[in-house]
């Protein structure tokens, strides 16, 4: 329990780590990158989100989490704002989320500039398998089971996996 | 006002529609993955829809001083007639086969792509900001259409009839996308810094790469059609609603 007068950003961040993504549980709203600011006046907190996708079907579950968990807090006064510029990028997803989608067996994304370009049929860059670190992967879709996912499949010990794709 | 209220819903009614149109895919799609990448592509565009939506609804709600929120996203999408939608008639036609649904996507997404680039430097900081959002996600439909452009076009005989089959169907659809609505004219004129014509060149000659990749001609001097733009759709439009609206007409307000 936060006591009203002593609610700071700091602690409102803290508690936003227990925020999962409820598609990829094992990584926080944090660990993503799409809390972009937080803002305390007075006892009322903003929560300032960006959308990875604009269509995830996550975002609206997210927001209600992010409400639900400020509430058991005792903090009443709540506003969720959705800021889509600048757009949301996987650079913001931080280096432990990245190892925590690795040891879901999730490829984390690699740096942008490897993939988010419009060339056809490119080469297919190097997406390490997370199941036995091999290279030797291939891509099978570009679409995966969810917006932010992409499907391979590892050449050396044939598990399929997903890619959480740059963007 | 009504102006910038009138594209945004545009904007937002040719995003719906395909994205409509890309979720009858849903569970038959000619491969799983392809499934899912057409499904996944209905996703984003509706979710670009959405945002398009809000935005309307804001200024719909500000220009009509109501006291309570007249119009959502859900009034707007789910309880406007045929006559007050403005997508181009492009993006209602049916799915047809998998070559129709592939090239109607490609002439879209290229569409979008070179407007997005625009419009996220538009001096509305709304539009500008979906526009960026959005353009991240229509680099990845643009490059899965084209790609399939050029398989399905340069593949077998069969793939390549049924290429040239979805020219003849859709290509008298393209010219209307370019022909700037009212609305979009007086857009453009207060600083939306659109410009329609460089959009064409850029799409026409994105055509043409790929069309030539795939061993395909672009057509030459075929009559086109037009109307949606302004409201005047063909029945197919209806079609849809009857499926779509049908829920929120039936039981107002319903939610699940």
């Amino acid at each position: 329990m936060i006591q009203p007068e002593n609610i700071t950003a700091e602690k409102i961040w803290k508690l936003l780590e227990q925020v999962a993504d409820p598609e990829v549980p094992v990584v926080s709203v944090i660990d993503l990158g799409i809390i972009r600011d937080i803002n305390i006046i007075d006892d009322q907190v903003e929560v300032i989100i960006t959308p990875t996708y604009s269509g995830c079907p996550a975002m609206d579950m997210i927001k209600m989490n992010i409400r639900m968990i400020l509430l058991q807090n005792a903090i009443q006064h709540i506003k969720i704002t959705t800021a889509l510029s600048p757009a949301w990028t996987t650079d913001w997803m931080s280096e432990q989320g990245k190892e925590k989608l690795k040891a879901f067996g999730i490829a984390p994304p690699t740096i942008k500039q490897q993939v988010c370009r419009t060339a056809l049929f490119h080469d297919e860059e190097a997406i390490q398998c997370p199941k036995c670190n091999s290279y030797n992967t291939r891509l099978i879709s570009q679409f995966g089971s969810t917006a932010c996912k992409a499907l391979y499949q590892c050449n050396d010990c044939c598990e399929p996996f997903d890619y959480f794709k740059c963007h | 006002m009504k102006n910038l209220i009138n594209y945004t819903l545009h904007l937002a009614d040719n995003a719906l529609i395909l994205g409509h149109r890309n979720s009858e895919w849903t569970g038959h799609g000619p491969i799983l993955e392809q499934d899912i990448a057409i499904s996944n592509i209905a996703l984003d565009l509706i979710g670009q829809a959405r945002n398009f939506y809000q935005y309307a609804a804001q200024l719909i709600n500000y220009s009509t001083h109501q006291p309570i929120n007249t119009a959502t996203e859900d009034t707007l999408a789910y309880l406007r007639n045929t006559n007050e939608f403005k997508n181009c008639l492009l993006v209602e036609q049916t799915n047809g086969d998998w070559a129709k649904t592939i090239l109607r996507q490609f002439f879209f997404s290229a569409y979008q792509f070179y407007l997005y680039q625009q419009l996220q430097n538009s001096n509305d900081e709304t539009l500008a900001a979906i526009a960026e959002k959005s353009l991240k996600e229509v680099t990845y439909h643009l490059r899965w259409s084209s790609e399939w452009v050029i398989r399905l076009g340069d593949g077998t005989e069969e793939s390549h009839s049924k290429m040239i089959k979805a020219i003849d169907d859709l290509w008298m659809f393209t010219g209307e996308i370019f022909e700037a609505a009212s609305y979009e004219k007086i857009a453009a004129g207060k600083g939306f810094r659109i410009d329609v014509s460089l959009i064409k060149n850029n799409w026409l000659q994105k055509v043409k790469d790929i069309f030539d990749e795939a061993t395909l001609g672009v057509p030459q001097n075929s009559s086109m059609r037009s109307g949606g733009k302004e409201g005047k759709h063909t029945k197919l439009l209806g079609n849809i609603f009857n499926e779509m609206q049908f829920m929120q007409r039936t039981y107002p307000n319903c939610d699940w």
